[in-house]
C-alpha cells in the first residue's frame, strides 16, 4: 500500500474507521479538534453515528451506552477534557465494557495551554476515576505508529473487555508524516458482539451492565475478578522499542513524542563517543517493568526524559528497583526538550557516573 | 459486572382457572418477580407497573432497553424484564443515546429522579432532548433527595422542610424550584411532555396513557418524550402513604400543575 502524508489526529481518526468504529461521540478541544471535525464528515458518509456532545462528561457516558450495547464506540479529547471523563471511565471499567479513548495531550494543569505535554501519564495510568483499575494506555511516538495501535485497539479492549486509551501529545496530534493506512476492517457480526450486550431480550433472559455491587462481598469478588485480569494485561501486554542497547552504557528512557526525539539524541550522543541506547516505553499501562528491569543490571545510569515533572520516572524508578542510577530530565508547561538540551543533561548525567578510572583520565588528560 | 438473570420464574396462575378465563389481574412480563425494596407507600413501584404493563401492551418488552438511574429507583433493573444498564447519576440520557443510535430498531426509556435529572444531569436531559433524541423518559418527581434520606432536591417546594434545608426552602437561600416539564416542552427536539401523578384511580389511569404514548412516539421516531410524574416519598415528607397521597393533591400540584406541556400534533395522532 501507498503511503499517504497524513496529519497525526486525522490519522488516528481514520485508522479508528478502519477498525471498525461504529459510533464517535465527542467534544471540540484544541490540539485534537481535528480528530471530531474529521469524523464528523467521515462517519455520517458510512452510516455510522457521530454526535457531538454538550459536555466531554456526556460524551464519555455516550461512549458507556454504546458500548454497553456491543457496538465499537469512541471518544477523543485532551488533558482538561479528560479529566471530566474520569467518573465514566470508572463505570466503563466496573462494567468491563469494551472502548475507545484518545488523548491528544496538553499543557496543564488548569485550563494551561494548547502546547504539547505528556502530563497526563498518572491521571491515565494511574487510575483515570475512583477505584481499583488501569485501562490499557499505549502511547505512539510517530504518526504511522498511532495509526497501527489505534487500528489494533478495538480487538485489544474486546479481548480484555477494558478501556484502550492512545495517549499522543499535541505535538502528534498536530504533526503531518507519510503513513500507510490499513484496510478497512468488516463490521462487527451480531454473533461477534460480546454475549453481554444489551440489545434486547429477545427470546434469552434479560441481560443487566452495572457497576452496582450493594454486598461488600459481591464488590471484593468484582474487583479481586479486575485484579486477575489486569495481571493478565500485565503479563501479556507490554509493549516497548529499544535502540542502540546492546552495548550502551547509558539509557534514555522516553515516551512518544520525546522517545522519538530522543533517537536524534542518541545519534549524536553516539557521534560523539557517548555510548546511549534508548528504551521506548510503548505500553504505559502495563509499563514493560520486566525488560527495563533486565536492563538495569547492563546500564551505569538512566535518564528518563519526560514533557512533565517526572511523572514516568516513578515507573522507572520501580522497574528498576535501585540496580542503576535513574535520572530526570523534562520540560513543563508545553515546552518540548530539543535534542540538545537533552543530549547536555545526558552528559552532565555521564559525567557523574563515569568510572573512577574515566574520571581520572579526564581530570588529567 | 454484567450477570445474567435467569428467566423469570412461571407465573403462579392455576392452570384451570387459567381455563375457566378468570384471570382478571396478572403481573405483566415485562416486571420481574423480585419484590421491590421501595418504603411503604412510594409510588415507584406503581409507576414501575405502568411503564411494566405499557411495554406489554405495546408487545416490545424483547426490544427494550431500560436505562437505570442513581437514585431510590437504582434497582429498577432488578425490577424489569428487560435488558438493562446503570447509568451514572445523572448520566442516563448521555448513555440512552448512545444505546439508541447504534441500535435504532430498540426502544430505549430512562427512569430518573429529580435530583437525577434536574440537578446533577441537567445538561444531559436538556441536550439530549435538544437533539431531539428519539428516546422516552419518565422522570419520578417526589420533591427530594430519597435514597439519600431527604436533602432538598431541585424540585422542592418553597418552605419545604428537609434534611438540608432545616428552615424550609427560601427563595434568597435557595431559589426557586425547578419545573422540568415546561423547560422541556420549550425545547423543539421535544415531541411529547406531560405531567402526570399517581394519587388516585383517575390520575393513575391517565399516567398510564400518557406512558403508552409516550412509548408510542418513540415507535414513530417523532423525537424525545418525557412523563413526568409526582410521585409521594411518605418516608422523607414524615407522613404516612394517605396523608402523602394528599400532599401531592393538595400542595405539589398548585405550583406543578398537571397537563400536557408539548403534545405535536404528530405525537397527538397517537395519544392512547
Amino acid at each position: 500500500m501507498a503511503k499517504e502524508l497524513w496529519k497525526g489526529n486525522e490519522a488516528i481518526a481514520e485508522a479508528a474507521v478502519r477498525g471498525g468504529v461504529e459510533a464517535y461521540f465527542g467534544y471540540p478541544i484544541t490540539p485534537q479538534t481535528e480528530l471530531l471535525e474529521y469524523m464528523s464528515a467521515r462517519m455520517p458518509e458510512l452510516g455510522r453515528v457521530f454526535i457531538q456532545a454538550e459536555s466531554e462528561v456526556a460524551s464519555i457516558n455516550m461512549v458507556y451506552g454504546a458500548a454497553c450495547g456491543g457496538a465499537r464506540a469512541m471518544s477523543s479529547s485532551s488533558s482538561p477534557g479528560i479529566s471530566l471523563m474520569q467518573e465514566g471511565l470508572s463505570y466503563i471499567a466496573a462494567s468491563e465494557v469494551p472502548a475507545l479513548l484518545v488523548d491528544i495531550m496538553r499543557g496543564g494543569p488548569g485550563l494551561g495551554n494548547i502546547q504539547p505535554s505528556q502530563s497526563d501519564y498518572f491521571q491515565v495510568t494511574r487510575s483515570s476515576g475512583h477505584g481499583d483499575f488501569h485501562p490499557i494506555v499505549l502511547a505512539p511516538g510517530t504518526v504511522q505508529e498511532a495509526i497501527d495501535l489505534t487500528y489494533g485497539a478495538f480487538p485489544l479492549a474486546e479481548k480484555y473487555r477494558t478501556v484502550v486509551i492512545i495517549a499522543a501529545d499535541g505535538s502528534l496530534g498536530q504533526m503531518m508524516e507519510p503513513a500507510v493506512m490499513p484496510p478497512l476492517r468488516p463490521p462487527l457480526t451480531e454473533a461477534e458482539r460480546g454475549s453481554w450486550a444489551t440489545r434486547g431480550a429477545l427470546g434469552r433472559p434479560k441481560r443487566i451492565v452495572t457497576s452496582l455491587f450493594l454486598d461488600e462481598e459481591e464488590l471484593e469478588d468484582l474487583n479481586r475478578r479486575l485484579q486477575v485480569k489486569l495481571r493478565q494485561i500485565e503479563a501479556s501486554e507490554q509493549r516497548w522499542e529499544e535502540y542502540e542497547t546492546a552495548d550502551a552504557e547509558y539509557l534514555l528512557v522516553a515516551f512518544g513524542t520525546v522517545g522519538r526525539t530522543c533517537k536524534t539524541v542518541v545519534r549524536e550522543g553516539r557521534a560523539q563517543g557517548l555510548r546511549v541506547g534508548l528504551f521506548r516505553p510503548i505500553s504505559l499501562w502495563p509499563f514493560p517493568h520486566a525488560r527495563l528491569r533486565e536492563l538495569g543490571r547492563q546500564f551505569r545510569a538512566m535518564l528518563v526524559v519526560e514533557m512533565n515533572a517526572g511523572q514516568m520516572l516513578q515507573d522507572v524508578q520501580l522497574a528498576v528497583a535501585g540496580q542503576c542510577a535513574v535520572e530526570f530530565y523534562g520540560r513543563m508547561g508545553g515546552a518540548v526538550p530539543l535534542p540538545d538540551e537533552i543530549l547536555e543533561a545526558l552528559r552532565g548525567v555521564a559525567y557523574t557516573y563515569r568510572t573512577v578510572t574515566e574520571g581520572v583520565e579526564q581530570r588529567y588528560m | 459486572m454484567i450477570s445474567n438473570n435467569g428467566h423469570p420464574e412461571e407465573m403462579v396462575l392455576d392452570e384451570a382457572v387459567l381455563e375457566q378465563g378468570k384471570v382478571v389481574f396478572a403481573r405483566p412480563q415485562a416486571l420481574s418477580e423480585n419484590h421491590t425494596h421501595y418504603c411503604p407507600g412510594c409510588t415507584h413501584g406503581l409507576i414501575h407497573r405502568l411503564i411494566a404493563e405499557a411495554i406489554d401492551e405495546l408487545g416490545i418488552r424483547e426490544r427494550v432497553i431500560a436505562v437505570a438511574p442513581v437514585g431510590c429507583s437504582v434497582l429498577l433493573y432488578q425490577y424489569f424484564e428487560v435488558d438493562a444498564v446503570e447509568a451514572a447519576h445523572g448520566r442516563a440520557p448521555a448513555m440512552a443515546t448512545g444505546l439508541k443510535r447504534t441500535q435504532p430498531d430498540k426502544v430505549v426509556f430512562t427512569y430518573q429522579g429529580d435530583g437525577d435529572l434536574a440537578a446533577i444531569g441537567a445538561a444531559e436531559i436538556l441536550h439530549a432532548a435538544s437533539r431531539g433524541e428519539n428516546i422516552s423518559v419518565f422522570f419520578i418527581n417526589n420533591a427530594v433527595y430519597g435514597m439519600t434520606s431527604g436533602q432538598m432536591a431541585p424540585t422542592t417546594l418553597l418552605g419545604q422542610v428537609t434534611t438540608s434545608s432545616p428552615m424550609g426552602r427560601n427563595v434568597q437561600l435557595h431559589g426557586y424550584p425547578m419545573r422540568m416539564a415546561e423547560i422541556l416542552a420549550g425545547l423543539p427536539g421535544a415531541c411529547y411532555v406531560v405531567r402526570r401523578s399517581v394519587y388516585d384511580i383517575r390520575t393513575v389511569r391517565q399516567a398510564k396513557k400518557a406512558v403508552v404514548t409516550a412509548f408510542k412516539t418513540q415507535l414513530a421516531g417523532l423525537g424525545l418524550s418525557m412523563v413526568e410524574f409526582l410521585s409521594s416519598c411518605p418516608t422523607n415528607w414524615h407522613m404516612t402513604p394517605e396523608e402523602a397521597l394528599g400532599w401531592i393533591r393538595g400542595t405539589m400540584v398548585s405550583y406543578f400543575p398537571l397537563g400536557d406541556y408539548k403534545v405535536t400534533d404528530a405525537a397527538k395522532a397517537l395519544e392512547a
